[in-house]
């Protein structure tokens, strides 16, 4: 491998730095540019999937239809899910990925660099793809995020033959970047770094591939089979063909529950490197926390139809479910544990990424609390699919995923970009973020508790003080994300340099290297002790 | 709530203060069957426990955020592994779960007893109704959302059963072991009513099982929770608790309207009778796709105004309303509909809004259509 590099230095010596112009773009195998259209692309789907929520809640700011019909209302919380799961969470991570994997672990770029530009530009096209359903004759999809048959087949728009296209693009794109990843972790390590001295963000980000590359596959099938159900006569799932329903939310969990884990890992191995950081404190039990992970992924096969308690599976299979999820909150206590122990008698300041870490803590917690409360499958019977549901869900992406994608932005923007972003102004965005959230989501609880459905555009008079809050929170929520981009356009524009290392508690190799961080870095491996 | 523009505080205000049943519930309500109770007293004790480990992980946190910051001059501690806690932690949760799986176990089990009912009824859901058929009693009937379209679209003020409230509710004895059949004609419903703590998809293809017993008369209602389409927001649930003797009042009742109905079939209509009677059955049955003014919304729920189908041969517009068209959102309403109501509602769709065909369709010729189906 290195031999080939080096073949191709010789002949290009003065190919150094970046290329100019759009090209760049287009044709780079860098992964710090790669990593860098990752982000922006997600934070781009994120504004995109935030909005649409803007419209939802903007329905659902007092009873009565005011603003849309129910047909868009349904495209809407549809294209919400697809986009903020596919475009804006799971692209944020693989970003991440690229710009600190290599960084992380010593290594002069990805272990497949072209393959990572192709994984990239598959994302637009799958997106635009999916995009443009909404301005086809007969609208979007609108059978929510999770696609149940037969209401995404036999009665779908026609619009969903396009859908699953783009599925089959994101699948092959995540596919991509997960074998990347698994590739890059497993051969580019600098010699010296053991699996057990990798950063839990790299142990986390390895977990999460492997996720990637058992259940996208298994989606892909998903998606064909309701392929083969709209324009080839199969009935997989038509119990009129000798098919079943029931068999769709099989598959669909199989692989939905894996990536609901997809989307908190990576957060979590961030979080676990910037507690210590700003408690000036070794992580506490770093073993436990990867074999932790590693539980939390092995039980993530094994749980599946806790998505489904109310299908009708027989008695013997619920239990099994029922038990199968409760043990998912041992390895998940064990996580929130070992953080709180790690900020304990630690030295600790609240930056920015702190700020964020503490809550992704105690919220992922409250996310965590709710969802153990669903797994009692009796109790779920009452919880399931009403805004019970979307309140836990919620606590466990946006203050999970999300504020993880915010803390780690700000972790390592002053490497990326050299400067030191408004601190004052990333405080800002903090709490106005996590007002807006908890005011957004927590309301939600109630009134799923009071008996209100989701992906309801229209509800009883008893449900609509909270809905008010909710969607003031919402607003609030929204707005604050434009005040992100802000700051991230200032800090790249300039500010306070930024030194090698601007976080005197942070460890690692990342910022052993300048910042910026060069674009060509450990050309030469470094030492790792 | 309010149907005159208003300043955003006014709105608030009047939204805080003035309906009596714009609530602030917090908590699921325990409702009014053993089973139900039992799932409240488990969803209170996981909520306990949580509560409790959150105020002490939340606790440790916070004065771990309070003292031990750099700004009151603390110098970090070193230690970053104990194997002890480390089992501990694993340990002591674990046993609560354990704890906590032994009386969800015994719930569901009692849930999932279905044996020796009293009583049957099968439900089946449809796009965006619900259809209860009493077995073995010849009593069956749909339930639509009763709610005027004017209020969902602001036009009056809203009830306090906005949404929540239907034509015929589902009329059960009280103390009566019901054993529900769940099923459904097209998409995936999910019937429930918090009361009950029944929830139980309906799933084309499949009969799931649920049951209940009712204490105490009186009116439960509920909603679908499985997206099933456009108007999923809009096809409650309400059952009806009534005392034994009064539910075999009322059952006596419905068997008499049952027959009077099924002589209908043979009187001799005119055409102003079935379009009267066409326009309310259109209202309940189709308006919700094709739209009260036959113009629908295409291209998933085509226009009748001016379609060639209601315009051509009577036959082929039988046919479709009868069997649907397989592939689409277009039902077979020819099991959902009496004879009656499917003549009155063709012959409604072929000389309303200036469809102007002329023609008249009879109970009777759908009668013979069907005859000649089997």
């Amino acid at each position: 491998m290195s031999a080939v590099i080096d073949h191709g230095h010789a002949g290009h010596d003065h190919h150094h730095g970046p290329a100019k112009g759009l090209m760049r773009w287009v044709l780079t195998t860098n992964h710090k540019d790669i990593g860098s259209m990752y982000l922006w692309f997600s934070f781009a789907m994120f504004l995109l999937g935030g909005s649409m929520a803007m419209v939802i809640r903007a329905e659902l700011f007092q009873p009565g239809l005011q603003i849309v019909q129910p047909e868009f209302f349904n495209q809407m919380t549809t294209m919400h899910g697809l986009i903020m799961v596919f475009g804006a969470v799971m692209p944020a991570f693989v970003g991440l990925a690229n710009w600190m994997i290599p960084l992380m672990i010593g290594a002069p770029d990805m272990a497949l660099p072209r393959m990572n530009n192709f994984s990239f530009w598959l994302l637009p096209a799958a997106f635009g793809l999916l995009v443009s359903t909404l301005f086809m004759e007969g609208g979007g999809p609108n059978f929510g995020w999770t696609f149940y048959a037969p209401l995404s087949t036999t009665y779908a728009p026609e619009s969903v033959t396009f859908f699953i296209f783009a599925v089959h693009l994101m699948g092959i794109s995540s596919i991509m970047g997960a074998i990347n990843v698994v590739a890059t972790i497993l051969n580019l390590r600098a010699p010296g770094m053991t699996l057990m001295k990798m950063p839990l963000f790299v142990w986390t980000w390895l977990i999460t591939a492997f996720l990637l590359i058992a259940v996208m596959p298994v989606l892909a099938g998903c998606v064909t089979m309701m392929l083969m159900d709209i324009h080839f006569g199969t009935s997989f799932f038509s119990a009129a063909g000798g098919g079943d329903p029931v068999l769709f939310q099989h598959v669909f969990w199989f692989f939905g529950h894996p990536e609901v884990y997809i989307m908190i890992l990576p957060a979590f191995g961030a979080v676990s490197s910037i507690i210590p950081a700003f408690a000036r404190k070794p992580l506490f039990g770093y073993t436990s926390m990867v074999y932790a992970t590693a539980s939390i992924a092995f039980l993530s096969f094994i749980v599946w139809a806790h998505h489904m308690f109310t299908v009708g599976i027989p008695l013997t299979g619920e239990l099994f479910f029922m038990y199968a999820t409760m043990l998912i909150a041992v390895p998940t206590g064990v996580k929130v544990f070992n953080w709180a122990s790690t900020m304990w008698r630690g030295s600790m300041t609240f930056e920015a990424p702190m700020l964020f870490s503490v809550a992704f803590v105690i919220l992922f917690t409250i996310g965590g609390f709710s969802g153990l409360m669903l797994a009692i499958a009796p109790a779920d019977f009452q919880y399931h699919d009403t805004y019970f549901v979307v309140a836990h869900f919620h606590y466990v992406l946006v203050p999970g995923a999300i504020f993880g994608i915010f803390a780690s932005a700000y972790y390592w923007l002053p490497k990326w970009t050299g400067y030191m972003y408004d601190e004052t102004l990333a405080k800002l965005h903090f709490w106005m973020s996590f007002i807006g959230m908890n005011l957004a989501f927590f309301p939600m609880h109630f009134v799923g508790l009071a008996g209100m459905p989701r992906r309801i555009p229209d509800y009883n008079m008893m449900f609509a003080n909270f809905n008010m809050v909710s969607s003031i929170g919402a607003f609030m929520f929204g707005v604050t994300q434009l005040l992100f981009l802000f700051i991230v356009i200032k800090c790249i524009r300039g500010g306070k340099p930024a030194g090698a290392k601007p976080w005197d508690g942070a460890e690692g190799l990342e910022w052993t290297v300048p910042s910026p961080a060069p674009y060509h870095t450990f050309s030469t491996p470094p030492d790792v002790k | 709530m309010t149907q005159h523009p208003r300043a955003w505080v006014g709105l608030l205000l009047s939204l805080a203060f003035s309906p009596a049943y714009a609530g602030w519930t917090v908590n699921m309500a325990p409702g009014v069957t053993e089973v139900s109770r039992s799932v409240f007293d488990l969803h209170m004790t996981i909520f306990w426990i949580c509560v409790v480990i959150g105020v002490i992980v939340f606790g440790v946190m916070f004065w771990s955020m309070l003292i031990h910051r750099r700004s009151t001059g603390q110098k970090p501690a070193h230690f970053h592994e104990s194997t002890t806690v480390e089992i501990l932690w694993t340990v002591v949760p674990l046993a609560i779960l354990i704890v906590m799986a032994i009386p969800a176990t015994k719930v569901l089990i009692e849930i999932y007893d279905t044996s020796e009912s009293e009583l049957d009824i099968q439900i089946t859901g449809y796009q965006w109704k619900w259809h209860y058929k009493y077995l073995g009693e010849d009593v069956e009937f749909f339930s639509n959302m009763s709610t005027p379209k004017a209020q969902i679209d602001n036009r009056a003020a809203k009830g306090e059963h906005y949404l929540l409230e239907v034509d015929e509710p589902l009329v059960v004895p009280v103390g009566t072991k019901v054993r529900f059949l769940i099923t459904a004609a097209d998409v995936i419903h999910s019937w429930w009513v918090p009361a009950l703590a029944v929830k139980k998809d309906a799933i084309p293809g499949f009969i799931n099982e649920s049951w209940t017993r009712i204490e105490e008369p009186g009116i439960y209602r509920g909603q679908c929770t499985e997206l099933c389409g456009k108007d999923h927001g809009f096809m409650p649930v309400v059952v009806e608790a009534k005392s034994k003797e009064d539910y075999a009042a009322w059952l006596a009742e419905r068997k008499q309207v049952a027959a009077a109905e099924r002589e209908l079939t043979s009187k001799q209509w005119s055409m102003d009778e079935l379009m009267e009677r066409g326009e309310k059955a259109y209202a309940t049955a189709c308006a919700a796709c094709h739209q009260v003014g036959g113009e629908g919304l295409p291209p998933m729920f085509p226009a009748l105004k001016g379609s060639a189908i209601a315009m051509g041969p009577a036959e082929g517009h039988i046919d479709i309303v009868i069997n649907g068209k397989p592939g689409t959102s277009m039902a077979a309403f020819g099991k959902q509909l009496s004879p009656v109501d499917l003549a009155a509602i063709i012959t409604y769709e072929r000389n309303a809004w200036g469809n102007k065909v002329g023609d008249m369709v009879t109970p009777q010729d759908i009668v013979a259509f069907q005859k000649a189906q089997e």
